[in-house]
């Protein structure tokens, strides 16, 4: 569990960037504009954040009402320890734009490192009610319900710093925002499900995929599944019973069907080498993580977690273009400590008679 | 959370089934009490737990907060909170689930929970009335009853428009000694009980933070408890330190705490040197009836004594007291012996006992203290003063085995 820091945005983070940016440009940016924007993210990515401020200044002078390029703006404030700046720039966004989920998750972010939790949690509830599948408001939320948590008792049991078992925890959650501070991020996969902790109490019943679960910010502590997107009922229509007929282009979209489930397999048995095997040699890993760091963390989340893990998936959409191919499914994790259900798709290449995975995303 | 909610019904039903054994055998007993009382956290409780049992954890959690609201420092309402937050995260297997938590602590907020909800439910009845109050005196408006078992105190008023019956006003939780109740010995950690009165008020800047809002010292050992042999002091009613709304149910020294707000109300009603506080180990309410003809009785017995006083015949006058009477030095045939002296040189005598006040004892020998202002005027010597006596029932019979002045 950690908090997600908008100092090392995640890769989902930055997906969103990506759609956010598409639709923007649908909506209003002006080529000659636009082309600001990916260079703000250079300025930000190589650490120059005087630069990409004075950038996004000069591109907002031009359009003050910009979504992408406020939120760039307030990721700089975040990453020049500007915390106040920040907040206020990520509060007017969610004024003007209260659909939006990335600009309440990153001032939830910067209140619980100011320690005011009360205010991160109404904005992760905030995210969530917007965006009902936003695993990483999961993921935070989670968080800011175990600081919560850990206050409450703190008051209740008269616990002082002089008690060890509190002191443990807050360390260890301490050392958790450190971690993944210093760029130690995690893939997409566990961000949406090995790490996102629902908000509901998990029970012993079984998933049921059918559920509509959109009321999932709030614990409902006999649902299972939490994270599913707002449309899952609607566009994952196939209940595992009735599959629907498999995407086009026959043996192909069969061998990518294979893929997926020789993937999800090994996953599910904690057979780390198989799963690792599913991956070319060129995926892009989360946030330009090495290759290597990428791996040692997928090894400790599947291979170190305790007890079973299980990954099902109901039936993806295909769509073959070449020698790549788009597997988009629902995804259901569950291990000891968590399930959680999202909405997944994989990008495979083609790598002689077997189709490898090129990139992971997950909402 | 199921189990959270499995350990909270088991204890609910312990002590709803504890309640109902401790009612049945004696007759004197009221029935468990049907109403409820809606003072303090203790309806916001059980709403909350009646939720966390449903499964309902969002509204619990609304309810929790909203209670924390109001009261800031309840500790138990934080350990709940904490609860239904860790819920969010991960599996709850019991009551505090935070893993470490001190033990000790935990079980003293389940305690605190357990008995403020049976305090809750378990509220007396209105025609049922606490057999020590049996007769006020005009003057004193209220008067205090401690249930030590259920760590409860009950408020009563001197309804005079009712010929002074007792009428529930309010109960609160309150916090008892660590070792319970029965004091015996300084230092044993165990609140008194008995028939005792607030002899001082208190307040607020002369205390230590420890007493909170204020503080009623209590008049233990009382002569009763003296002849007894019990001892010890600073027997006190307080309230609580800042830090905190409440103490558990087992914490104090022995002194009677209540929450803050709850003795400020309480404090209003309290008459130094007159307002009754009575400490029982488990209250016996009598049927309005019963009260009647207990209180009936005593007043027969005290005006007997007061006429065959006045009728100088002191043969029968010394049947109303006990062969075992003792008062300071003097034993019942020193007293004799000085009564008849008195009486022999005595044309008239009268007597008269204004501002009666009964009160029984909560113990096992059947005692009632009784206080009044005596008028006594004779041809040699008049005397007022406030006299208090110590009546036993012997052989059926009440007998004064203590007298003086109070």
């Amino acid at each position: 569990m950690t908090l997600n820091s908008p100092l090392q945005p995640r890769f989902p983070l930055l997906k969103t960037w990506r759609a956010l940016a598409i639709g923007l440009a649908i909506g209003a940016a002006t080529p000659v504009f636009a082309d600001n924007l990916p260079e703000v993210q250079r300025l930000i990515k190589q650490g120059q954040y005087p630069q990409a401020l004075e950038k996004v200044d000069a591109y907002l002078s031009n359009k003050p009402k910009d979504a992408q390029g406020r939120f760039l703006k307030g990721l700089i404030y975040t990453e020049m320890n500007k915390p106040t700046e920040a907040i206020a720039t990520f509060t007017k966004l969610t004024e003007d734009y209260p659909e939006l989920p990335e600009p309440y998750n990153n001032l939830a972010v910067l209140y619980a490192q100011q320690k005011q939790y009360d205010k991160a949690r109404t904005a992760l509830e905030m995210a969530i009610r917007t965006h009902p599948s936003y695993a990483i408001a999961y993921e935070n939320l989670g968080d800011v319900y175990a600081k919560l948590a850990s206050q409450a008792y703190d008051k209740a049991l008269q616990l002082d710093s002089a008690n060890s078992a509190t002191q443990n925890k807050m360390a260890l959650i301490r050392d958790l925002i450190t971690t993944s501070g210093k760029g130690n991020v995690k893939p997409p996969v566990p961000t949406a499900t090995a790490a996102a902790t629902p908000p509901a109490t998990q029970v012993a019943a079984p998933p049921a995929p059918a559920t509509p679960a959109t009321k999932a910010a709030n614990s409902t502590p006999s649902a299972s599944i939490v994270t599913s997107m707002p449309g899952a009922a609607a566009t994952t229509t196939a209940k595992p019973s009735e599959p629907k007929p498999p995407a086009p282009t026959g043996t192909a979209a069969d061998d990518v069907t294979k893929a997926i489930a020789a993937w999800a397999n090994a996953w599910s048995r904690k057979d780390i080498k198989g799963y690792l095997g599913q991956y070319a040699s060129d995926f892009k890993t989360p946030k330009g993580q090495s290759r290597k760091a990428w791996e040692e963390e997928r090894d400790d989340r599947i291979a170190g977690k305790p007890g079973k893990i299980s990954v099902t998936y109901d039936e993806p959409q295909i769509a073959i273009n070449g020698d790549r191919a788009t597997a988009k499914f629902r995804q259901h994790y569950k291990a000891a400590s968590l399930s959680s259900s999202t909405t997944k798709t994989l990008i495979f290449v083609r790598a002689g008679n077997r189709w490898l995975i090129q990139e992971e995303n997950s909402r | 959370m199921i189990l959270l909610s499995k350990l909270l019904a088991l204890g609910l039903i312990c002590f709803l089934s504890g309640a109902v054994q401790a009612a049945s055998p004696a007759p004197t007993t009221a029935r468990l009490p049907t109403t409820v009382s809606d003072s303090g956290p203790e309806p916001q409780l059980a709403k909350i737990f009646k939720e966390i049992e449903g499964k309902r954890l969002d509204s619990a959690m609304q309810m929790t907060e909203s209670l924390l609201r109001q009261y800031p420092n309840f500790r138990l309402a934080h350990l709940i909170k904490g609860d239904l937050l860790l819920a969010r995260t991960q599996q709850i297997k019991t009551f505090g689930a935070m893993s470490g938590a001190p033990t000790d602590k935990v079980d003293d907020l389940r305690a605190e929970a357990i008995t403020r909800l049976k305090g809750y439910r378990e509220k007396p009845e209105a025609q049922f009335v606490p057999r020590y109050l049996l007769q006020m005196p005009r003057d004193q408006r209220f008067a205090i009853v401690v249930d030590t078992k259920r760590s409860r105190l009950y408020v009563y008023e001197n309804d005079l428009t009712n010929g002074g019956r007792p009428r529930f006003v309010a109960d609160y939780y309150v916090t008892q000694g660590k070792l319970g109740a029965e004091k015996l010995v300084e230092g044993d950690k165990k609140t008194p009980v008995g028939v005792y009165h607030v002899t001082a008020n208190l307040p607020r800047e002369k205390l230590a933070d420890l007493y909170g809002s204020g503080a009623f010292p209590l008049n233990y050992p009382n002569e009763w408890d003296k002849r007894q042999g019990r001892n010890g002091s600073g027997i006190w009613l307080h309230g609580t330190p800042s830090n905190t709304f409440s103490r558990p149910p087992k914490a104090s020294d022995g002194c009677v705490v209540l929450a803050n707000q709850d003795l400020d109300v309480v404090a209003k009603n309290l008459q130094v040197g007159l307002t009754p506080v009575i400490i029982s180990n488990s209250v016996e309410w009598l049927s309005l009836d019963d009260w009647n003809k207990e209180r009936n009785e005593l007043n027969k017995a005290i005006e007997s004594w007061r006429t065959d006083w006045e009728s100088r015949d002191t043969e029968r006058y010394l049947k109303h007291y006990s062969k075992r009477f003792k008062s300071g030095e003097q034993n019942f045939e020193q007293f004799a012996v000085q009564k008849k002296q008195v009486n022999a040189g005595k044309e008239w005598i009268k007597v008269k006992a204004d501002n009666l006040s009964v009160f029984r004892n909560p113990s096992k020998e059947e005692v009632v203290v009784v206080t009044f202002d005596q008028d006594y005027r004779s041809n040699n010597l008049n005397n007022q003063m406030k006299k208090r006596q110590y009546w036993l029932r012997e052989d059926g019979k009440w007998k004064i085995i203590y007298e003086g002045s109070a």
